[in-house]
């Protein structure tokens, strides 16, 4: 037996003496051809992440008028699986896409990681002038800029008219009336909700948060002022406590199919979104298209009009890119484009960040069809010129997500009320913070 | 004695005594250690060096040799993962095992027809991927719409909360079983198989009822593989992740973001961005798995030695 193996291992002279010189005979021509493709014009790949139903129409455009630029859409999964996949492609130094969607949000989380490129220097000042200025200095520090604003999220009340005139409902302007509503709804019809108070929605929760004057975070640099349990969260807490006890909203969790399916059969009579809200329902609520209006937020005190921002994502390039020039390009077009940006409104129900859109009367009246023909970007350029300034993110805001939601949804499962759920928040937020190394104040 | 066996089994061909050491062993062996060290050893050497540093986002890199793992030791949330999977397996392991055992014995006994298609059919869920699984029972539990709770309001009556506090944990060991009771079955079946014959015709010779012929000597000589399965239910149950990481958004109050050790390393690492911490916490889970595994050959194996 030995014998029969001695002979294999000696053998192949012959054999290995071929599969080395076939190995350098392909690799020659290989060579050669590299020289060659360098002359000629050099298609740059391009891959972008984005969750936005339908992008692949713009990126379809782009690539049509860019000859020498391909950009690759890929969807890897709708907020939070999106920024744990770039972080994760980020530590791991590859597989990065070289342009991303990214939420203003999240913004401070990736810039405090170094990862967003600056696209300042390939020409993105140029467009500073055409964006709404929130949007810009939400983007940008001084000439540096991160992103290129792509939509924002002003909120409002989207709810079912037929629910509500079959109950006699109406919208309500004041968090008063929608309380009372809701309690009444509630009672005479079980089963049917005003709206849904999700225990699972962190970033719109803080959207009604922001609206009632919540400010959280105040960032400087490495210092950070804290004051997530401060007396206004809690105060508003109270109000949807108090609506929660008496079992006048819903608190089944948000982003899966029952809840979508609640909203397309009426049991949640309104959801408290943001103008892009509908793009995401219209993939899923399919029977309830043309039953939808949308009216203001409700307003804490009679006679003022102040509301909050939920959302809104950019165009976000990233530092690993080997083309930072064409993902400028990219970012500009698909921020900017004429026909393009027109698109996210007309048929994705994206609210617009540039100002030339805004001021465009008839785009601004375009009727839709899932809001039963409503004009209903008026509504919301009311709203997104009413938005309350001065609200910060957090540079952790994923971490801060995370947190959140697991103590509210504590809280909904019994475990206190929500005002202690935000105490313990601030002191899980803190601790985190402190251990990161940054200077706490409180 | 015994040195007078192996003499007599020496094989006769070895005529010379070669020096050069045998070549074609580790030539075989090579693929599977180049992979092994490849993709566990470099890893493991690369997560626990991992695990000895901290990285902040002010204050970048530092050395704390033992500091990650003195904090994993002293952390609530891990050890509440750890008791609630030894709640988990006590409902799922004996559960499984015994229905798989059940089941084995059954078609091992011949009084069922269409066995075969009665194996394919209790393994096929085995072949459902894991993620599929989970958002398949995710929607059956559905305390809305799912079909549960339709049956029980068609029934008029109340429909149990399985995505709740008090039911979830059954719940999602109702997932587990159902993926993996068909795939122990055929391990069982398989050494079922290897009982030879003649030992049924001598029990019933003997004059032993079937239910005595399978406690008192079919369990017993399969002893070993329901040893080792039970072991690797332990281990695999401890490691818990899948299917509470996807049910996490339907169930939200309770699937929280340390439910199981490994829904905590995960956040760790990829929401909270702490990776060191993650590779401390792991290793302690991985440490925690070893020794439950160890206690558990060393009940199981107090037999006295012949």
């Amino acid at each position: 037996m030995t014998e029969k193996l001695d002979h294999l291992i000696g053998a192949p002279f012959g054999r290995r003496a071929f599969l080395k010189g076939a190995a350098a005979a392909t690799a020659l021509p290989a060579l050669g051809a590299m020289g060659g493709r360098a002359a000629a014009q050099d298609v740059v790949n391009l891959t972008f992440w984005a969750w936005t139903p339908n992008t692949q129409k713009q990126v379809d455009m782009f690539n049509a008028s860019h000859p020498n630029i391909k950009v690759t859409l890929e969807n890897v999964g709708q907020g939070g699986d999106h920024y744990t996949k770039l972080r994760n492609a980020l530590q791991a130094g590859s597989g990065v896409p070289d342009i991303a969607q990214m939420e203003f949000q999240n913004i401070p989380s990736f810039r405090a990681i170094d990862a967003l490129l600056d696209i300042g220097p390939y020409g993105a000042n140029d467009f500073k002038s055409q964006f709404v200025d929130w949007t810009w200095g939400s983007v940008s520090e001084g000439d540096a800029v991160y992103a290129m604003p792509w939509d924002s999220g002003p909120m409002g009340l989207l709810y079912r008219a037929d629910v509500y005139e079959a109950n006699g409902i109406e919208a309500a302007t004041t968090w008063a009336q929608f309380g009372e509503a809701a309690k009444k709804l509630a009672t005479d019809k079980p089963g049917t909700y005003l709206t849904n108070f999700a225990p699972n929605d962190a970033n719109w929760l803080g959207g009604l948060l922001w609206q009632a004057g919540w400010r959280p975070f105040q960032v400087n640099g490495t210092e950070i002022a804290i004051n997530i349990n401060s007396d206004i969260a809690k105060s508003t807490l109270a109000y949807w406590q108090d609506l929660i006890d008496a079992k006048a909203v819903n608190t089944m969790p948000a982003w899966n199919n029952e809840w979508f399916t609640a909203f397309d059969n009426g049991s949640h009579a309104t959801w408290v979104a943001a103008a892009w809200s509908p793009v995401l329902l219209t993939n899923v609520v399919k029977g309830s298209v043309g039953k939808w209006k949308a009216s203001d937020l409700p307003q804490w005190k009679d006679g003022e009009f102040i509301t909050s921002n939920w959302g809104g994502s950019t165009f976000a390039g990233f530092k690993p890119t080997q083309h930072p020039q064409e993902v400028a390009t990219f970012a500009a077009f698909m921020a900017t484009d004429p026909v393009g940006s027109k698109m996210w409104n007309t048929e994705q129900y994206l609210f617009p960040v540039l100002k030339g859109l805004l001021e465009d009367k008839a785009l601004m009246g375009t009727p839709y069809e899932f809001y039963g023909g409503q004009a209903v970007n008026e509504v919301f350029v009311k709203s997104a010129s009413a938005v309350a300034p001065g609200f910060q993110f957090s540079p952790f805001h994923s971490f801060y997500e995370g947190q959140q939601n697991d103590f509210v949804a504590a809280a909904l499962a019994g475990q206190g009320t929500l005002s202690d759920a935000f105490d313990k928040l601030q002191e899980a937020v803190v601790t985190y913070a402190n251990e990161q190394g940054y200077t706490v104040k409180t | 004695m015994a040195s007078v066996a192996m003499e007599a089994a020496k094989p006769v061909a070895r005529r010379h005594g070669s020096p050069v050491p045998r070549l074609a062993p580790y030539l075989f062996l090579a693929p599977f250690l180049i992979l092994f060290l490849l993709f566990l050893i470099v890893p493991l050497g690369y997560a626990f060096n991992l695990s000895l540093w901290r990285q902040t986002m002010v204050g970048g890199l530092k050395f704390i040799g033992a500091g990650n793992y003195t904090k994993a030791f002293a952390d609530p949330k891990f050890w509440d993962g750890v008791l609630l999977l030894l709640r988990y397996g006590l409902i799922q392991i004996p559960v499984m095992l015994g229905g798989a055992l059940l089941l084995a014995l059954l078609l091992d006994s011949g009084t069922v027809w269409a066995k075969s298609l009665f194996r394919l059919g209790l393994f096929l869920p085995y072949a459902v991927p894991t993620v599929i699984a989970a958002l398949i029972w995710g929607y059956l539990y559905g305390p809305n719409f799912g079909p549960v709770t339709q049956i029980f309001q068609y029934l008029g009556l109340t429909p149990p909360n399985l995505l709740g506090q008090q039911l979830l944990l059954p719940a999602l060991a109702n997932i587990a079983i159902w993926e993996h009771m068909g795939y122990f079955m055929i391990i069982y079946y398989a050494a079922l198989q290897a009982i030879p014959e003649e030992m049924e015709e001598a029990a019933v010779v003997g004059g032993a009822k079937a239910w005595q012929y399978v406690i008192y000597v079919k369990l017993p000589l399969i002893r070993g593989t329901i040893l080792v399965t039970a072991t690797f239910a332990i281990i695999g149950t401890l490691q818990l992740f899948v299917e509470p990481y996807l049910i996490q958004n339907l169930a939200p109050g309770v699937i929280n973001q340390n439910y199981t050790p490994n829904i905590y390393a995960f956040n760790l690492a990829f929401v909270n961005i702490d990776y060191s911490y993650s590779a401390a916490i792991s290793f302690v889970l991985g440490g925690v798995v070893a020794v439950i595994s160890y206690l558990f050959m060393l009940v199981s194996n107090r037999r006295p030695r012949a």
